[in-house]
């Protein structure tokens, strides 16, 4: 039921596109595309941890595991090393494949490898799966060395993994780094609840990253994503098979539950104009049969996305994981309309934001709010909201404009107090003073 | 470098906050920074210039300035710059005050409408004006609320603003001549092409 393959929530080359500028868009995109590299085979690694590791809800991990893969070298002193932070359905294998028959590559194989937006020539490039996740990771899959002291076969943790934070997950990636000996990072990258985890970062590690790379974010979610995120929730909660999570031993599993969260989550990443391109109201037998089954070409779609979801997630994973975004909120310890600036002001990064023009989920005015945050306390910031048909999943699609934002990023020259000089006052230019 | 941009160069104080409306590439930002330690972000919405200015390492926005400053709070920077950007925006007026709420001071550039060739044009020839200054023709320019030197004093004028300083360029010669010099001084709103100010509000 659960495999090391990944599934991460977008499938480039299934999603719908707009009529014409989408497909000028993902037309030249795919130009781009194969003229760059692969950053070949690849293989996880994992990283142990035995120190206890006291969370956020104020429960312990014993110990935990997280796996994740690196591509390119690590220069001698450890300063091209980047960071990146998956999102909801994520995992560590971002780029690459994990075997010579592997059909499917990393989440983010346009984005990372030689040439690419993310060079692998230049930088050590580092993809940790969470925890709490079901792709190897210490999470609800795990079995739960605590529940082996009754003298019994050790249970999968289900339900009693507690609920991670995206501050847990940034306090693990620390440990991480140092067991790498990376000290600082060259950036950290992102895109959705992979860019909360970098603005995470820049807060409450303000020493140990050059450059903060947030895409298709926001600085918390809002009432309605909330609401849609607990209507995925509760698709599992009241699936009969749920078992109140503790299905693996039941030997039961909440496909219908997962099936139905993933159907919801999916059209939030979508567009209306996307949808009705690709599939408008287009029948699957041409007819009206007047009944339930699936008919319309769009059921048909999300049903075949929550089925192949259902197949390689984990319930348990889904609830903590949409808990986890839902909790994200870095300046909820601050008061007044400021907060985020007053949460943000520690920072001593140069920011990258970026939103999609037709992102709905996290729409741009909520990456504006970060940049406005920012601007408010003169920290380094560059914005651009790129003109996108894909909704939600744009931030996984080769948009030429993008990369080429990201790799100018990730090579410009870091920000410095540069040497001062006084004006020039003694070349007088042509013209006259009134 | 250009000349306004040169002229601005002299009016920005070493290690100040400045705002560049219409940053271009940033090339601009990117002498002050690193010249003069001048911090600040650049407000940009030409797609490509923006990539280019963000290699450079300097902080662009990706802005319509017709969308105004809203979303800066009031005296955020010591100087607001805007080269020849003044006559394609949509309330001119407004994003000036605007400027000035957000700044201490502004630096404005426009082409100065009643140049003599521009009075050639449309005086002698009939024709909408085409020069160096305002390359585009009636029909594709992006340059929709020109003004003169005159007309720009009035606005500031009528909205209390205070001229700290202005500069009369010409933009068809870099060569600085002691005759051209003179004569521009004398009638600047009929010689030079590119108006440059620097203002504040009266207090």
């Amino acid at each position: 039921m659960m495999t090391m393959n990944n599934d991460h929530h977008l499938n480039a080359d299934q999603l719908p596109m707009t009529a014409q500028s989408g497909k000028a868009n993902y037309l030249q995109a795919k130009a781009y595309s194969t003229t760059e590299g692969s950053v070949g085979i690849v293989t996880p690694k994992v990283f142990h941890s035995k120190v206890p590791l006291t969370l956020v809800c104020n429960r312990i991990l014993p110990s935990f595991d997280l796996v994740y893969e690196t591509y390119g070298q690590l220069n001698r002193d450890k300063s091209n090393a980047i960071l990146i932070c998956h999102a909801l359905s994520g995992s560590h294998h971002a780029a690459g494949y994990h075997s010579a028959d592997d059909k499917k590559a990393g989440w983010w194989d346009n984005m990372i490898g030689p040439n690419k937006a993310i060079d692998t020539n230049r930088f050590f490039v580092v993809c940790v799966n969470n925890i709490g996740s079901c792709f190897g990771s210490t999470g609800p899959t795990t079995l739960n060395p605590e529940s082996q002291s009754n003298g019994e076969a050790a249970i999968p943790y289900g339900p009693d993994f507690p609920l991670v934070t995206i501050k847990d997950w940034v306090k693990t990636q620390a440990m991480l780094s140092d067991y790498l000996g990376i000290e600082v990072w060259h950036a950290i990258v992102g895109g959705s609840m992979g860019g909360m985890q970098a603005l995470q970062w820049s807060v409450d590690y303000p020493e140990r990253l050059k450059r903060c790379v947030v895409i298709a974010s926001t600085p918390k979610l809002s009432a309605q994503n909330i609401a849609f995120n607990e209507v995925a929730r509760q698709s599992i909660l009241s699936d009969p098979d749920f078992n109140h999570g503790r299905y693996l031993q039941a030997g039961t599993y909440p496909r219908r539950g997962l099936i139905l969260a993933r159907m919801v989550g999916h059209i939030t990443y979508l567009t209306e104009d996307a949808m009705m391109t690709k599939f408008g109201r287009d029948l699957k037998s041409g007819k009206f049969m007047y009944g339930y089954d699936v008919e319309f070409q769009v059921e048909s779609y999300l049903r075949y996305q929550g089925e192949r979801f259902s197949e390689n997630f984990d319930a348990n994973t889904y609830l903590l994981m949409t808990k986890a975004l839902d909790y994200f909120d870095p300046a909820r310890d601050f008061d007044g309309k400021d907060a985020l600036a007053k949460a943000l002001s520690v920072s001593k990064c140069q920011y990258l934001v970026m939103s999609f023009t037709t992102d709905w989920r996290f729409a741009p005015e909520r990456s504006q709010e970060i940049v406005n945050a920012l601007m408010a306390t003169k920290k380094p910031v560059s914005y651009l909201n790129i003109d996108a048909p894909h909704g939600h999943d744009s931030f996984l699609f080769d948009i030429p404009r993008y990369m080429t934002a990201i790799k100018g990023f990730l090579s410009a020259p870091f920000i410095h107090d540069a040497p001062t000089l006084q004006p020039n006052q003694s070349t007088q230019p042509a013209g006259a003073p009134l | 470098m250009r000349m306004d941009h040169q002229l601005a160069e002299r009016w920005i104080a070493p290690k100040s906050n400045v705002l560049d409306l219409g940053c271009g590439n940033g090339e601009l930002l990117a002498h002050l920074q690193s010249k003069f330690g001048v911090t600040g972000y650049g407000l940009e919405i030409d797609p490509d210039k923006i990539n280019e200015a963000i290699a450079n390492g300097l902080s662009i926005i990706e802005q319509d300035l017709n969308d105004g400053l809203a979303r800066f709070e009031d005296n955020s920077f010591d100087t607001v710059i805007m080269a020849r950007a003044l006559q394609a925006v949509m309330t001119p007026d407004k994003l000036l005050l605007d400027m000035l709420r957000v700044g201490r001071e502004a630096i404005i550039t426009f082409p100065n409408f009643a140049h003599w060739q521009n009075r050639l044009h449309l005086g002698i020839k009939g024709l909408m004006p085409v020069s160096e200054a305002l390359p585009y023709e009636w029909y594709d320019t992006p340059n929709i609320h020109l003004c003169t030197f005159k007309d720009f004093e009035a606005l500031c004028a009528n909205h209390n603003i205070q001229i700290l300083s202005r500069f009369a360029v010409s933009d068809s010669t870099r060569h600085s001549s002691a005759l051209r010099t003179l004569l521009i001084r004398q009638a600047p709103n009929l010689l030079a092409d590119v108006a440059i100010y620097r203002v504040t509000k009266s207090s």
